[in-house]
């Protein structure tokens, strides 16, 4: 979307460039750029309000494989701006944190951290938020199977005394819908995770 | 210690300097409040720190209701994903339904007639008003008047019946549909709505009159959990809790969405930030969004309750599909690889009872999000507990919790 905050931000901060949107104005800033921008326009055009701070993650096999978004606010002209910075690192991705300009960027990042593993560089407190704290794995990362993977459980002792795992959750039969590419005749409807089918049994749950 | 220091009982100065020198006040306890309590309206655990019975510390704890939302969405078609926006705030699912399904219209570029979107605003103000009157029931509770909350309970059964008519379930709703409804409203539904509207108008009036002067009340809400108009934008607070501290973003009249912009309403702005202030502006609330539900109906517009153009993305009428092949066959894409949405990002917010509800989709294309995001508010209302509770008592912490109005479903996801 064209519009004058765009231009303005693309003239001043070397590197930023308009990212396509459908909706609200939306730039493209390079990571190091990125705490510049924000608290430009902090101060200086009154976007005040952090809205949501996410990640997107393009596969495995992309590069660069994470995409932080930034969704910011203005309480006073109530309008929006979209910021999106890519990660440098594709394994061990990491952003600058907001939470010194924004205290709500703190838990926002907490959970980006949790279930994307993107670090945020200067977080005062980056644990795990949604998910318990040695849990091995970040769950919304692509390559992760929708229906979980076996793990132990967070506390050693219990699992000892009732030998009990997180074991992944049965798929078969659902949730439906074809995929989205290839020829339409080999397009059959199947479930979106197919840990376990006719072909490959549930895993035993004792 | 104190054995060694030699005092006179009689000494007064002397035995109050013991008392400073003992460790008996700088003693810090550690308390686990919830995960299951039931001050904290769902699986929050609070971990306390005290000092006697001050609040030195707070480090609230969630995810017990984590269920991987926006890893299914990502797994599933659109219309596949309606029934699980019944759970994130799971006492508006309405709302929730009609915030999920503009997010993707937008993404897809169309247009729903005005008869969907003003039956839609009704859904969202019905549902205000069931999570207001839950939201507001409660919190007479958690300060001690339980009466109100057997008030509330009983209108918001009436509300249930009224939903139960309109979408056939009493809860779970999932009303909405890409591009539309799942139905019209039933012969008589909106008289019977109104009906409604009209009884509940006395009844807050009295909830009114039980609370607002309510001396206990009024003492245990004034100046308790005050959040300053910086503290509220800091944060991230958004619908009445930003509003009590007095910042005046409302998003139906800051972005009107579903036609918001014809309806005629105020919207209510507190000044000290305070408990109290957060109720008062729900109370207001409640009426306003009476007069919305009264105003849609009294212009409730003529024509077609889905989006008739839209033939890739709502799926035809079902008398349709059983004598057409034409309606058959676009069924059967419509059902297997979901409505089609180009490519594109959306951000849309929606202002839900408990804050804004936005959804951020990023999509490749096709029937499925390649990116779901979901903003619920009361992730963002919960983050200012660490920075809200110190320096109160013990007993401020569920009237703190309860004049934030939160719900784990939505904070979880």
């Amino acid at each position: 979307m064209e519009s004058a905050l765009v231009e303005e931000i693309t003239k001043k901060f070397d590197g930023a460039t308009p990212r396509e949107s459908i909706d609200h104005p939306a730039v493209n800033i390079p990571v190091d750029l990125l705490l510049s921008v924000v608290e430009w326009l902090r101060d200086e055009k009154s976007f005040d309000l952090l809205m949501d701070v996410t990640a997107i993650d393009w596969s495995e096999d992309a590069s660069p494989r994470f995409t932080g978004i930034y969704h910011l606010a203005s309480t006073t002209k109530h309008e929006y701006i979209r910021l999106a910075s890519n990660c440098e690192d594709d394994v061990e991705p990491e952003l600058p944190t907001l939470s010194k300009l924004f205290p709500a960027a703190n838990w926002h990042e907490r959970e980006t951290y949790d279930m994307l593993g993107i670090r945020y560089k200067g977080h005062p407190d980056l644990r795990r938020i949604l998910m318990w704290d040695d849990y091995p794995y970040h769950p919304l990362r692509k390559e992760f199977p929708l229906a979980g993977i076996d793990t132990d459980l967070p506390a050693a002792d219990v699992a000892e005394a009732t030998g009990a795992k997180v074991i992944p959750a049965p798929m078969m039969g659902g949730p439906f819908h074809a995929p989205q590419t290839g020829a339409m005749s080999k397009r059959e409807p199947r479930a979106a995770d197919q840990s376990w089918n006719e072909a490959k049994p549930k895993p035993s749950t004792n | 210690m104190a054995s060694e220091t030699e005092i006179s009982y009689g000494d007064i100065a002397g035995r109050a300097a013991q008392f400073e020198s003992d460790d008996l006040h700088g003693e810090e306890m550690l308390l686990n409040m919830g995960p299951s309590h039931p001050a904290t309206h769902g699986v929050l655990r609070l971990k306390l720190k005290l000092d006697g019975d001050v609040i030195s510390g707070c480090d609230p704890v969630i995810g017990y209701l984590h269920r991987g939302d926006e890893k299914i969405a990502e797994n599933m078609t659109y219309n596949q994903f309606v029934p699980y926006t019944d759970r994130l705030d799971y006492l508006a699912p309405l709302a929730n339904n009609v915030a999920y399904a503009i997010a993707v219209e937008r993404l897809a570029g169309i247009e729903v007639p005005a008869r969907c979107q003003a039956i839609r605003v009704i859904c969202c103000e019905l549902a205000r008003i069931s999570s207001h009157l839950l939201g507001l029931g409660v919190y007479g509770m958690d300060t001690g008047a339980l009466t109100t909350f057997m008030y509330t309970f009983t209108e918001r059964e009436k509300l249930y019946t009224l939903f139960e008519e309109l979408t056939g379930a009493r809860f779970t709703t999932s009303y909405t549909r890409i591009g539309g409804l799942t139905r019209d409203m039933p012969d008589g539904w909106m008289g019977r709505v109104n009906n409604f509207c009209n009884q509940l108008v006395p009844i807050i009036d009295e909830l009114d009159k039980l609370l607002t002067r309510n001396r206990i009340f009024v003492d245990r809400t004034r100046d308790v959990g005050t959040i300053t108009k910086e503290d509220a934008i800091a944060w991230g607070l958004t619908g009445a809790n930003l509003r009590a501290s007095g910042v005046e973003l409302d998003i139906r009249k800051a972005q009107p969405y579903s036609g918001y912009e014809n309806y005629d309403f105020d919207v209510p702005i507190g000044s000290a930030g305070d408990a109290y202030d957060r109720y008062l502006v729900r109370m207001e609330e409640l009426r306003e969004s009476i007069r919305i539900v009264q105003q849609a109906i009294s212009k409730m517009p003529d024509g077609l309750f889905y989006n008739d153009e839209a033939k890739k993305i709502f799926a035809p009428r079902k008398d349709k599909v059983l004598t057409s092949m034409e309606e058959l066959i676009q069924n059967f894409m419509i059902v297997t690889e979901g409505p089609q949405i180009p490519a594109g990002e959306v951000y849309f917010e929606a202002e839900n009872p408990k804050g804004v509800l936005a959804f951020f989709i990023h999509s490749k294309g096709g029937g499925v999000p390649y990116r779901l995001k979901i903003r619920g508010p009361s992730f963002c209302s919960l983050s200012i507990l660490e920075h809200i509770c110190p320096g109160h008592y013990m007993s401020d912490v569920p009237v703190i919790l309860g004049s934030l109005d939160f719900v784990m479903g939505e904070c979880d996801r």
